[in-house]
């Protein structure tokens, strides 16, 4: 469906199904350059057991208009807003590498809008390479590239999807080649920066979720659990055989896992 | 500057889309020879059902080993996935029947397999669908022959029998400016010789039958996404853009990004026109692409020497190869083939149809048979077998004459091929 958010005309999936009021909210953010189209099984899947689904286009990703949100507490703050619009109160949010960062932030910051966190292939904080975002900063397809390369685990590199026939290393660069110019630049930028996390983790108090592929390259799973340390009410879920791009290369197992949070 | 290295192509066509079996540990493509699939509750069963989770219900929509043939052919081709058919005539007819409704149209090159030409002719008129042909060569006509109501460019990369070489950059652009798909038959080059994604191509089909699986041994097709082409940018393919009635108002554009004509051909051409491809074929196709490139370079250096041979022969009156000078598309295959244009080719025997016959009947190493791409070396009339059912307008348009003789090189020893082949000239010469 579309919405008005923050005056622009904005993109949220809801799992082929429509929002029922008092139903409980399941709200996904993206990673970089990425759009709803990586949450399309669990948002299906979570909208038929009846959850309101929020699967957002961040601005000017996917099919939402607006500006690049530079820093993840702007990216947080613009969910909240498409909370709004959207009418719902207070939601699970789930989150994907820098949408993990974004629903951690709205946690932290709304801790009465979320009542369980799930932040799937996620470390605090996100560094990025150099050479990656050199790359990204000018814009070269071979920052698309380096993404997809390190965001799947080896044997990912050979195939072997979950959906059948899906080549999944064709569809994320497909996928993030539908990216505008700028925009993973901006979002490699804003995960970077994004230092202040670990600070906030005493104001998570709901029930959390790491989803965790244990071959991860971006954002290794030490990191991680480094995080999950800080989260009181954190618990940690390991995916063999699999790297970063668990909404990718895990589907099923990913689905398992956010199916403890309800 | 930096480069991301991913598996190479003899890599990708002997490992992608499988991981050894985690049970056995079976090395080989499992050949999952099964209906339909235990669900383990029955919560993953309707989800399975719903595309809310992987795996599989029916072998008519999804099969395990289907699935590794199709990851395999998509990382070959560089696409975003695949869905295997029971021929490639059944993947040219779901492409088609996915893309173009009732009082749709397409446009073609007219140098096409007997059979396709055969569906776009007379069999797709009586649903709705017309085809107006086009000479390959005229790009202009490409454009001029484009309608409101077409729906997508079809062509084959280097056309069987005439060897014509569709300049895919060229033609993608028309389709493109016109917001339609170039659907690009691939059967003869394989991704081996040719990328057409990587030319402007959106959809890419083969027939599985032929070099890719190298042996004649099975029927099998293949469609191929690019993931590339814009559906959005235009409303002339409701079917992918629209909420679809047929599964719950899934819109798959929405819903699937990239993948959504993949997903659509699987949920909608595999499930309700049933041409699915059996398992064990698809095993037999694999075991065909790991030899691929080794196989690919034996038919092209075996075809160089022959069509040397028959160039100089003088009981030939033509060779129609992209290799020779004389081709009109010499030049452009150059750029598009580098590695090599094509092993099926046809030449013009003196005397005709009667001395053509003699020859072919002598052969011992070429089969006279319907097929092309197999590991032995085959051989046909055309004219009065393939594609008997052109008129001869027709034929002459897709310079099939009635000398024609096709050949599709093998991989046996090329002087035991080119010996065969004397043999067969000095029987023609006698009743010349
Ligand atoms: C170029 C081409 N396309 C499609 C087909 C049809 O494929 P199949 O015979 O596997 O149905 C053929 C078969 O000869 C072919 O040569």
């Amino acid at each position: 469906m579309y919405l008005e958010v923050d005056n622009n005309k904005t993109y949220i999936a809801t799992g082929s199904k429509e929002h029922v009021d008092g139903n409980p909210t399941m709200s996904f953010v993206h990673g970089t350059g990425m759009d709803h189209t990586v949450w399309t099984l669990a948002s299906r899947h979570f909208a038929r057991y009846g959850l309101n689904i929020l699967a957002v286009d961040l601005p000017a990703h996917g099919r939402s208009g607006g500006e690049l949100k530079p820093t993840i507490e702007d990216m947080a703050d613009w969910v909240v807003q498409a909370l709004d619009a959207a009418g719902q109160e207070s939601t699970i949010m789930v989150g994907h590498s820098m949408g993990s960062l974004v629903a951690f932030d709205v946690a932290a910051r709304y801790p009465d809008r979320v009542t369980s966190l799930a932040m799937v292939g996620t470390s605090m904080p996100m560094p990025v390479g150099d050479l990656l975002l050199d790359n990204a900063e000018k814009d070269n397809h071979l920052a698309k590239e380096m993404i997809n390369y390190w965001s799947h685990s080896t044997s990912a590199h050979l195939g072997g999807s979950q959906v059948p026939g899906i080549w999944m290393l064709g569809k994320l660069i497909r996928l993030l080649e539908r990216s505008g110019p700028g925009v993973i630049y901006n979002d490699l930028l804003a995960c970077e920066k994004y230092t202040e996390g670990i600070e906030r983790s005493k104001n998570i108090q709901m029930p959390t979720l790491l989803i965790l592929g244990e071959d991860d390259f971006m954002t290794p799973i030490k990191d991680a659990k480094a995080l999950a340390e800080t989260i009181p009410n954190s618990r940690t879920i390991l995916i063999p055989n699999c790297g970063h791009a668990i909404v990718s290369e895990a589907p099923n197992d990913m689905l398992d896992a956010l199916a403890t949070l309800i | 500057m930096a480069k991301i290295k991913t598996f190479d192509f003899d890599t990708l066509s002997n490992h992608a889309g499988q991981r050894p079996d985690k049970e056995t540990g079976a090395r080989a493509v499992p050949i999952y020879q099964t209906a339909s699939y235990v669900f383990r509750d029955s919560d993953a069963g309707a989800a399975i059902f719903n595309i809310e989770r992987g795996g599989h219900v029916y072998s008519r929509i999804s099969n395990p080993t289907n699935a590794v043939l199709e990851e395999r052919i998509s990382a070959l081709e560089g696409g975003v996935g695949a869905v295997a058919t029971s021929s490639g005539q059944a993947a040219v007819f779901n492409t088609i029947a996915t893309l173009v409704d009732q009082g749709g149209h397409i446009v073609s090159s007219y140098a096409l397999y007997g059979g396709t030409h055969n569906l776009m002719e007379y069999t797709l008129p009586r649903f709705g669908i017309t085809t107006t042909f086009v000479d390959p060569n005229d790009i202009e006509g490409f454009k001029k022959a484009i309608k409101p109501e077409t729906r997508l460019i079809f062509g084959e990369t280097v056309a069987n029998p005439r060897t014509e070489v569709l300049n895919i950059p060229e033609i993608s652009k028309i389709a493109h400016d016109n917001q339609i798909p170039l659907v690009i038959d691939s059967t003869t080059t394989t991704p081996y010789l040719m990328k057409p994604f990587a030319l402007g191509a959106d959809i890419v089909v083969h027939s599985a039958t032929k070099f890719l699986s190298g042996h004649g041994t099975s029927m099998a097709g293949l469609i191929v996404d690019g993931g590339i082409f814009d559906w959005e940018s235009t409303d002339k393919f409701p079917q992918m853009t629209e909420k679809y009635a047929g599964f719950h108002n899934l819109s798959f554009t929405e819903e699937f990004g990239p993948a959504a004509f993949i997903s659509r051909v699987r949920n909608e051409a595999s499930r309700d026109f049933g041409a699915c491809l059996a398992p064990h074929s698809a095993f037999l196709v694999l075991n065909g692409i790991e030899t691929l490139s080794v196989r690919m370079d034996k038919h092209i250096s075996n075809t160089r020497q022959v069509v040397e041979y028959l160039d100089q022969h003088d009981m030939v009156e033509w060779v129609s190869h992209p290799d020779l000078k004389n081709h009109p598309n010499h030049e452009l295959a150059k750029e598009l083939l580098p590695k090599g244009s094509t092993a099926v080719f046809s030449f013009g025997i003196k005397g005709g149809r009667e001395i053509g016959q003699v020859f072919i009947d002598r052969l011992d190493l070429f089969s006279n048979l319907a097929n092309i791409g197999d590991a032995k070396s085959l051989v046909i009339h055309p004219a009065s077998t393939t594609h008997q059912r052109m008129s001869v307008k027709d034929l002459e348009e897709a310079g099939i004459s009635e000398g024609l003789i096709r050949l599709s090189i093998g991989i046996e020893s090329v002087e035991d091929l080119i010996e065969d082949l004397e043999k067969g000239f000095k029987a023609a010469a006698k009743v010349s």
